[in-house]
């Protein structure tokens, strides 16, 4: 199948997802447990990985700041401009479509191969909303929470890195961190909207892959490879159409 | 009654069945048997709807099911119970959650209902005292139990049994052929059921659709069918030497 035809059997796949659920209780309970599944089970790794990423990033930033006319400022206010704009939502995007994508498309392959959606249709459930909605709208709605706490904990991170080497004290740390916020608070907006477009992009290629998986367990892994490259790769390209309407 | 009239389906330039009527009648146990890949099990999922025939009629008691629309579908669908040939339950939920499951999503039942009503159906194929378990601890054979207790949780006007002796021992596959059979009888229900089965079809087998080359070859009863003059018929029943011999002392006496 061409790039084509996936695209357009992607689309006419989200028809389906957005009808109406068969029974809205079902529907909540399985809305809450996959928000559970997908973001709060993911918010360790996410914490993890944005401490070091923001310690990382703060020491680059002093590193590279050999211009004695640089205010020493200026450390914590790249770090949160960083965080903000490009680490947390999009390479915690990246790492979760790694972590959530594979997850997502193995068990709706898994449940393919298994005759599992096969039962679902038969019973007269509309398999694609009953599989695929909850996971969706739990992931958009929830995720942007998980990168807000990512970008806390990068700041942290990129505070107790800076701190701990003596590249700069706290008090300077955080006149950076509050700099230009008043000029730049809209792109704590920007990012959220995108994280949203993000989490939106893994789950619904993720549940694409899974649901037309084809053959057997071989089949069920080579989904959940191809889920994540596709959503890494569309991830990148809807980051940089996102940043040239918004933000240029 | 399930009709299917003049039904033909191809997978791109393949054709796999040619213009197949037959008749399913309710209180009976339909088998469709046949070699592999002949078209059994396309036949049954074009029946259900999980293909879309290009020509033809698949009829449920007067209902052309086959031009509905998804809506008008989902009704009868609800009338539909299937055990798949893998059991097809669902992986992360219990053994009662998988009966209950059907309940759950289309009656208005109170969990204590529900419940009660899963339990009954788990007692009727024999399955007692396992209800927390999750699927993967079961046995097979007791997998097939729970699948045909799922599938009859909504009391289903139809039934539809995809090779439900596939990977069982001799005993548990006749125990599970007794089921269906009592199942039948007992809510009168039109049982389609697919089978390489011989001694299925022997014991249960009271209405036989024969598919060869994609097509009804041959039907009758578990009795016609040990004297049946139909070649392609004799080579697939009686396919092993054990059976050979027994058509042979039959003939014989």
């Amino acid at each position: 199948m061409n790039l084509f035809e996936h695209i357009g059997k992607y689309f006419l796949m989200l028809r389906f997802v957005f009808a109406k659920p068969e029974k809205g209780r079902v529907f909540w309970e399985r809305f809450f447990t996959e928000a559970q599944g997908i973001v709060i089970n993911s918010i360790p790794l996410i914490g993890f990985l944005s401490i070091f990423m923001g310690g990382v990033i703060s020491l680059q930033t002093a590193s590279n700041m050999s211009s004695p006319l640089l205010p020493e400022y200026t450390i914590g206010y790249i770090t949160r401009q960083s965080t903000i704009l490009e680490f947390s939502p999009t390479i915690i995007s990246l790492i979760v479509a790694g972590k959530v994508g594979s997850n997502i498309a193995s068990e709706i392959g898994t449940m393919r191969v298994t005759e599992q959606i096969d039962a679902l249709e038969i019973m007269g459930v509309n398999s694609i909303g009953f599989l695929m909605l909850p996971k969706i709208l739990a992931t958009t709605l929830f995720f942007p929470f998980a990168i807000i706490i990512s970008m806390l904990l990068s700041l942290i991170g990129g505070w107790i890195a800076g701190v701990t080497s003596n590249l700069y004290t706290t008090e300077t740390y955080i006149i950076g961190l509050r700099a230009f916020w008043d000029i730049d608070q809209h792109h704590l907006y920007y990012a959220l909207g995108k994280t949203m477009v993000f989490a939106f992009v893994i789950t619904s290629i993720a549940c694409y892959y899974g649901y037309y998986t084809k053959g057997g367990a071989l089949e069920v892994g080579k989904s959940s490879t191809n889920a994540v490259v596709a959503a890494s790769v569309t991830i990148l390209l809807v980051n940089y159409i996102i940043t040239q309407l918004v933000l240029v | 009654m399930i009709e299917v009239k003049n039904i033909s389906k191809s997978f791109g330039d393949t054709q796999i069945l040619f213009d197949i009527s037959a008749k399913f009648e309710p209180g009976k146990v339909n088998l469709i048997i046949g070699g592999s890949g002949q078209g059994k099990s396309v036949l049954t999922k074009c029946i259900v709807g999980l293909h879309e025939i290009d020509e033809g009629e698949v009829v449920y008691d007067s209902r052309v099911f086959s031009k509905m629309g998804r809506v008008d579908r989902k009704v009868i669908r609800q009338e539909i119970g299937m055990l798949f040939q893998g059991s097809a339950l669902f992986d992360s939920l219990t053994v009662i959650e998988n009966v209950m499951f059907p309940l759950k999503m289309f009656t208005d039942m109170t969990k204590e209902e529900r419940a009660e009503r899963a339990k009954f159906c788990l007692e009727r194929v024999g399955i007692i005292d396992k209800d927390d378990l999750l699927p993967a601890e079961t046995s097979g054979g007791m997998q097939k139990r729970i699948a045909i207790a799922r599938a009859i949780a909504m009391n289903p006007r139809y039934l539809f049994c995809d090779e439900p002796n596939s990977g069982l021992d001799p005993k548990t596959s006749i125990l599970i052929d007794n089921l269906i059979k009592e199942i039948t009888y007992e809510y009168n229900m039109t049982t389609i059921v697919i089978t390489h089965d011989m001694n299925s079809v022997i014991e249960i087998g009271d209405h036989i659709v024969f598919i060869n080359q994609g097509r009804n070859w041959w039907q009758g009863n578990n009795k016609d069918i040990l004297s049946t003059d139909n070649q392609e018929v004799i080579d697939f029943v009686y396919a092993s030497n054990f059976m050979k011999n027994l058509r042979s002392k039959l003939i014989n006496n």
